[in-house]
């Protein structure tokens, strides 16, 4: 299968930093890979060589002939002197009608977040001003945002940051809803290790190289990935195998508390 | 009807106010307030060039305005802060600009009405260039809205969409450049950046969409235009610096009036 999205040899400098050395991915259709890495790893400089934002001081990045990427950031910041509605923001770039609009929101949850905080729906948060949006709201319409691109790839850089556990779980749920309905492939940079690796098809590592890269249970179990993240994640390693695998009847309790 | 010299400052003021209001908006926006400020004080500079060579004034300050434009565009795509740097272009141009004027052999010329605009003495076919430029610019930012507006909310979110926000910069810097070019003779060189950012600033509050903000925004900078002209006529006050007092007045009613709005 030829991939939708690749990058050999990627290697991005941040000024005298090299902040991205050597680095290889790939994105097949249908997959969601999740990028990991401790903080300053050049996850987010990774994903803006992938959408052409930065350009790799070394290496190429080939892209399948009409690729359309439907790009999440981790913060987007919308200048107080610019009004904007959801509505208004969800035509952007491209002009979408009030129905897709809608189901583009419903598919990534506002109409949920919203009825949690205001007990309203999604035809009202089409009105409201972006600026007046909580945390998870805003994420969830930059998500939508995204779906309306009809994107072959999603990408989403820390998109659950500023939710809670609960929040970010669900939103991880949404993900993988829009991508079996839009049939896409998702690449996401995220922290939340345990959350983040029961969610994907496959983990990359990475520390300005990728340390090591497979399914959640190779990656979790290589040396590279516990030297990186240390003992620390032992709890979410745990609760990851443990949300996967359902042989420890005994603490049955304590996995439905933790969720 | 064009021959009466009030109706020719009328519809000059009105035509600029217009396009500095539309455009403000995205100065407004893109927090390049300093950028304006930088663009419009190398007008002087410009003023000397066309004065020196006999051109059109137009020409003059268009060309170096441009030219400065473009080379604060080549500045800040380096990814630093260039505040500093753009306050030494800035005052440097306006500095250079006005030694040059008075070295130019032969001319007794009078500073004020590039420094504050001199709207009263337009001509016809300076009035042609105004709302020719005017025009422009109008067309220009229709035709790339939905790309400017992209890049200017988040140049990452362009990107991904396959459009190119420096391109977009390179536009909104040269179209910059074109309105300096027309607001010259209007507000002069020292007040362009407020007849830019006023207006935008006074929509703010009233509006909805960013479309909204621009539409409103050249209503008000057109109403400041003709306000201003009036009061300047009663009062005998000098017609520029008057524009940008009615346009800082609407401000104050639209910053009131939103916040008391908001409160209800």
């Amino acid at each position: 299968m030829t991939a939708l999205l690749s990058a050999t040899g990627i290697t991005a400098r941040h000024g005298r930093n090299t902040v991205l050395q050597n680095v290889d991915i790939s994105l097949n259709a249908g997959e969601i890979v999740t990028i990991v890495g401790p903080n300053g790893s050049g996850k987010s400089t990774l994903l803006r060589v992938l959408i052409g934002a930065l350009k790799p001081a070394k290496g190429t990045v080939t892209r399948q002939s009409g690729l359309r990427i439907g790009y999440v950031p981790q913060k987007l910041h919308i200048d107080p002197t610019m009004p904007m509605t959801v509505r208004r923001f969800l035509n952007l770039p491209n002009a979408a009608s009030d129905e897709d609009a809608t189901n583009a929101l419903h598919a990534a949850g506002a109409h949920d977040a919203t009825n949690a905080l205001h007990a309203a729906g999604a035809h009202d948060v089409m009105h409201h001003q972006m600026a007046d949006l909580s945390g998870g709201q805003f994420q969830r319409v930059l998500l939508a945002r995204a779906i309306l691109e009809k994107p072959h790839v999603l990408m989403l850089d820390e998109a659950t940051q500023g939710l809670d556990q609960p929040g970010s779980a669900r939103f991880y749920q949404q993900i993988d809803a829009v991508r079996r309905d839009l049939n896409c492939a998702v690449l996401m940079v995220s922290h939340e290790l345990h959350v983040v690796m029961s969610a994907s098809d496959r983990v990359i590592c990475l520390n300005g190289h990728v340390c090591c890269e497979g399914t959640p249970d190779v990656v979790s179990a290589a040396p590279a990935y516990r030297e990186l993240f240390g003992t620390g994640t032992g709890g979410a390693l745990a609760l990851y195998r443990h949300e996967h695998d359902h042989h420890h009847h005994d603490h049955d309790h304590d996995h439905k508390a933790a969720q | 009807m064009l021959d009466d010299f009030m109706i020719r400052a009328g519809l000059a003021a009105l035509g600029t106010a217009m396009a500095t209001g539309l455009l403000g908006c995205f100065v407004v926006w893109r927090r390049m307030a300093y950028f304006g400020d930088a663009t419009a004080h190398a007008a002087i500079l410009g003023v000397a060039v066309a004065l020196m060579f006999g051109w059109s004034i137009f020409a003059g300050v268009g060309l170096v305005a441009a030219a400065m434009a473009l080379l604060i565009y080549g500045l800040t795509g380096r990814g630093q802060a260039i505040d500093t740097i753009l306050g030494v272009l800035a005052h440097g141009a306006l500095a250079l600009g006005l030694v040059a004027v008075t070295l130019i052999p032969g001319q007794r010329i009078d500073l004020d009405a590039y420094l504050f605009g001199d709207v009263l003495t337009v001509s016809r076919f300076d009035l042609g260039v105004i709302w020719g430029g005017a025009a422009v610019v109008s067309l220009v930012l229709w035709q790339h809205w939905r790309a400017l507006l992209t890049a200017t909310i988040s140049p990452d979110l362009a990107y991904a969409a396959g459009l190119n926000p420096r391109r977009e910069q390179l536009v909104l810097t040269l179209l910059l450049a074109a309105v300096v070019a027309v607001a010259i003779k209007v507000v002069g060189a020292l007040l362009i950046t407020a007849l830019l950012i006023i207006p935008a600033a006074a929509a703010r509050r009233l509006t909805q969409t960013p479309e909204q903000m621009a539409g409103l925004a050249m209503v008000i900078g057109g109403v400041s235009a003709l306000g201003g002209l009036r009061v300047a006529v009663m009062l005998d006050t000098p017609v520029g610096p008057t524009i940008v007092c009615v346009a800082a007045g609407l401000f104050a009613i639209g910053t009131l009036g939103g916040k008391i709005r908001s409160l209800i």
